[in-house]
């Protein structure tokens, strides 16, 4: 009898749980969009605790760079289209893509006083490029003759065989690059690129004041910058838990803010925020947890945006797998490409917060495509598959004694999609197909490093500045950076190499497109789809957006 | 008494030495190297990764690691996090957040699960006693996340009681609903143990004499029933304190609160050896000490229980 007593009570309260759980959104929906937006109301924003010292040149995870772009201004700045506008700049000019001439406006200066001229962006770049400073951005001034001088570095191999590969620099500044006088930058690239200054709005382009180059781990501490925001005050950076900004009265560029600061609250997991933005407790997030996916559009009506951004994924298939290479390989990547069904792994899956994938770029950039040729590998068409599949086994019989793996790390939620598209490979194909999971984003890059993956592996590219060149020359390049799979074709090499000395961005991005085309031949990864960013804001605002890369544009909300 | 004392604190020492080194190993031996994992997909060069695994002796073998980490230890000098922040500053802030939360929990726990337990077991199989062990079974086989996301909705989201998260403001007011949450599993353990001794020492023989001297009934619930019947609970509430401390990152996490548990959440997932090590260490140093004030707790309640022979 107890027993049962028991049940009873147990299954009203599941009945009141679920209760309060679906009306859970319902609570704060009285919009009262009527309210005045208030300039001078400081707002609070989803984050976590930056992995870095706030240094433009140091900072590459979004929580830091979120803060970063806030706190400082370049000469160039992207709306909320990717388009890159003059901020600091009040002219970008060249006639050969290769030398560059920069204005760099006048008056303008940092929170402490300091004065901003050419010279001061010139030590910037040469302090971020320089080896020994160890700066995370170094990278982004390769472009300028010289780089490789003060980029040197010494190769050597310990007792037990790992290579170490510490800074050499033989040069301590870019010879390409000058100030000429007060307001006027020179640069000369070690090649001509038509793109370089689409990507003078990025955060490691920001100019650093004196106090940064000489001690920036205790700058990062209390940056000063010159952005539309600064800190609040000296130690308002409080270590796990929150980052206060106000607004710099004294900016006047194209990022102007519309409210009267940021807080930026610490959260570990981003459940947690979702529920206080459910309570009004926060304002903004733009991670919204995996399981509300489903219903932030009905928790949040009318507070919700989804907005497509730079971003793609792709399913890469090394090279060096016997079973994907020569005539056959091709065929046998083609059929893959074809036996994913992108429309349905993006309708239900991610609940429309992806796009199926049509290019190798994404969507949002100037140049974009749909319909390069050979796009149509794209398409979801199971008897071409079928078919393609069956010529490339009269060619070279497939090697089944192991299933088809597809590595990925599960933490971050991949492996719903990847059982889609293995069952995809395994009912249309007819082959075996299944996940390789690893615990951590890292023992995945470990083996793509060492060129060790049995099978395929899930990969992303996020732009880091807003060109077709961001999205396939670090990508797919022979020996690029982030090449880990190491593609290699010189017909693509020579044509992204045509395409950054072309004379016009419009002829860049032909060549770019063109460049393309040999990678749909090859398909050294698929395009699977591209990311919108789901965000979500409380009654205290208006509303909120996001830019071209997906981050919301902080200084643009109106609170109420 | 001091011998004893003495004796249990040099306990410590292969207690502290084992734990650090099979926590030190069991990071070491997690596949992936967790500095590329810092950078995702867009890796720096080379040299700053090289840089930064030296930094963090991430070069060496386990061996040297684990030597240059105890006696970093041991000259206080606990090192920086992969965030480059010290690791002693970080610890600084989160445990007496931590702290708060499990004392909150810990007297929730004690002062209502004692005293419920003490009415239900002089009332054994009245009304009061019934609901109170259904309400209690409820609570235990309910998981402690369930609970948190329930009370984080209706008294957080709902209600508008109290802030959903704690976040910033880590105070003892913000705290209560966490405490509460964290406190309640271990309240129906303690209202049962309670309740257990405390209707088994109601039959006692001292307690029918006590009654027979013509004392008050409340003299002698508090004073003799009560206080026999402690034991059992003071011993589970002593170990639960460093289970509360430790195991706090399920209900840490829910209601963000920053403390131990996330923080150790947090470098778990970053691979974080020093740091891991260094939240395990103090754990460990709390769970001997809370260990050692049960011991000396139990001569307090029972007279009879000596410690020197």
């Amino acid at each position: 009898m107890r027993f049962s007593r028991t049940s009873k009570a147990l299954g009203v309260a599941a009945i009141i749980a679920l209760a309060v759980t679906g009306c859970g959104g319902g609570g704060g929906s009285n919009n009262n969009s009527s309210a005045a937006a208030d300039p001078n109301k400081v707002i609070s924003a989803y984050s976590n605790e930056p992995q870095n010292p706030l240094l433009p040149a140091n900072t590459n995870e979004v929580y830091g760079g979120r803060v970063v772009e806030l706190l400082f201004e370049g000469l160039r700045a992207y709306d909320s289209d990717g388009k890159p506008v003059n901020a600091l700049a009040d002219s970008i000019e060249t006639t050969d893509s290769q030398n560059w001439t920069i204005k760099v406006k006048s008056g303008a200066k940092f929170t402490n006083g300091e004065a901003i001229t050419a010279k001061t962006f010139v030590d910037s770049w040469n302090f971020a490029a320089l080896s020994t400073n160890l700066q995370n951005n170094g990278f982004f001034f390769e472009s300028i003759e010289g780089y490789a001088d003060v980029s040197a570095v010494n190769e050597t191999t310990g007792a037990d065989g790992k290579k170490t590969s510490t800074p050499a620099p033989t040069a301590q500044t870019m010879s390409g690059l000058a100030a000429k006088d007060d307001q006027t930058i020179t640069v000369k690239l070690s090649q001509p690129e038509a793109d370089w200054s689409l990507r003078l709005g990025y955060s490691a382009f920001y100019p650093l004041p004196s106090e940064a180059l000489k001690d920036p781990k205790k700058f990062g501490e209390n940056p000063i910058g010159n952005g539309p925001y600064k800190f609040e005050k000296e130690g308002a950076w409080v270590h796990d838990q929150s980052i206060s900004l106000v607004k710099n009265p004294d900016y006047s560029g194209p990022r102007a803010a519309k409210n009267g600061g940021v807080t930026f609250k610490f959260y570990t997991d981003p459940g947690p925020a979702y529920t206080d933005l459910q309570a009004d407790n926060l304002d903004v997030t733009d991670v919204v947890p995996s399981n509300a996916l489903k219903t932030y559009t009905t928790d949040f009506p009318d507070r919700n945006s989804t907005r497509p951004n730079a971003n793609n994924s792709t399913l890469n298939i090394p090279g060096y797998n016997p079973n994907f290479q020569g005539e056959a390989g091709t065929l046998r990547r083609q059929a893959l490409s074809h036996a994913i069904n992108r429309e349905e792994i993006t309708k239900v899956i991610f609940n429309g917060t992806r796009t199926p994938a049509t290019e190798f770029t994404a969507p949002v950039l100037d140049g974009y495509n749909d319909s390069i040729p050979g796009s149509d590998v794209l398409k979801f068409d199971v008897q071409k598959a079928k078919d393609l599949w069956a010529q490339a086994e009269k060619i070279k019989p497939y090697d089944g004694s192991k299933p088809l793996l597809i590595a990925s790390n599960t933490d971050g939620g991949n492996k719903e999609w990847i059982d889609a598209v293995a069952n995809g490979f395994k009912n249309n194909l007819g082959i075996q197909a299944e996940i390789q999971p690893f615990a951590k984003f890292a023992e995945v890059l470990d083996l793509r490093k060492s060129q060790s993956l049995p099978g395929l592996t899930r990969a992303g590219w996020q732009g880091d500045y807003p060109s077709l060149y961001n999205f396939l020359g670090p990508v797919w390049a022979t020996n690029a950076s982030s090449n880990y799979e190491k593609y290699s074709n010189p017909e693509f090499d020579k044509l992204l190499k045509e395409g950054l000395a072309a004379k016009t961005p419009e002829d860049a991005n032909k060549k770019f497109n063109q460049a393309q085309e040999v990678l749909f031949k090859d398909l050294p990864g698929l395009p699977l789809w591209y990311r919108a960013t789901p965000i979500v804001w409380s009654n205290n605002v208006v509303s909120a957006e996001t830019g071209w890369n997906g981050g919301i544009r902080y200084f643009d909300i109106e609170a109420k | 008494m001091v011998r004893f004392i003495f004796r249990r604190l040099l306990q410590v020492i292969p207690v502290f030495l084992g734990t650090t080194l099979l926590v030190y190993y069991m990071v070491f031996a997690l596949p992936g190297d967790p500095i590329a994992a810092l950078f995702g997909e867009r890796q720096p060069p080379q040299s700053v990764i090289d840089a930064l695994r030296a930094q963090y002796n991430l070069d060496q073998p386990f061996w040297v690691q684990y030597g240059l980490f105890l006696k970093n230890l041991f000259t206080f000098n606990l090192g920086v996090d992969f965030t480059q922040q010290p690791i002693a500053a970080a610890l600084a802030r989160a445990f007496p957040v931590t702290a708060m939360l499990a004392i909150e929990a810990l007297i929730i726990q004690a002062v209502f699960g004692i005293a419920f337990g003490v009415f239900a077991g002089l009332k054994k199989g009245k009304l009061f006693d019934s609901t109170v062990l259904v309400v209690s079974l409820l609570v235990i086989a309910v998981p402690t996340f369930v609970l948190g996301f329930v009370f984080q909705l209706i008294f957080g989201v709902q209600l508008g009681w109290a802030k959903p998260t704690v976040g910033a403001n880590a105070d003892w007011g913000n705290l209560i609903l966490p405490a509460v949450v964290l406190g309640l599993v271990s309240f129906a353990y303690v209202l049962r143990l309670t309740r257990a001794s405390v209707s088994e020492n109601m039959n006692a023989d001292y307690v029918r004499t006590a009654t027979a001297k013509g004392l008050s009934r409340p003299r002698v619930v508090i004073a003799h029933i009560l206080r026999n019947s402690l034991i059992p609970v003071v011993t589970y509430l002593g170990a639960n304190l460093g289970g509360l401390m430790g195991g706090a990152i399920v209900t840490e996490g829910i209601f963000n609160v920053p403390g131990v548990g996330n923080k150790l959440f947090q470098a778990i997932q970053r691979s974080e050896g020093p740091t891991i090590v260094a939240i395990v260490s103090v754990l460990v140093l709390v769970f001997v000490i809370t260990n050692l004030l049960v011991d000396l707790l139990y001569a307090w309640l029972d007279p009879r229980i000596r410690y020197d022979q």
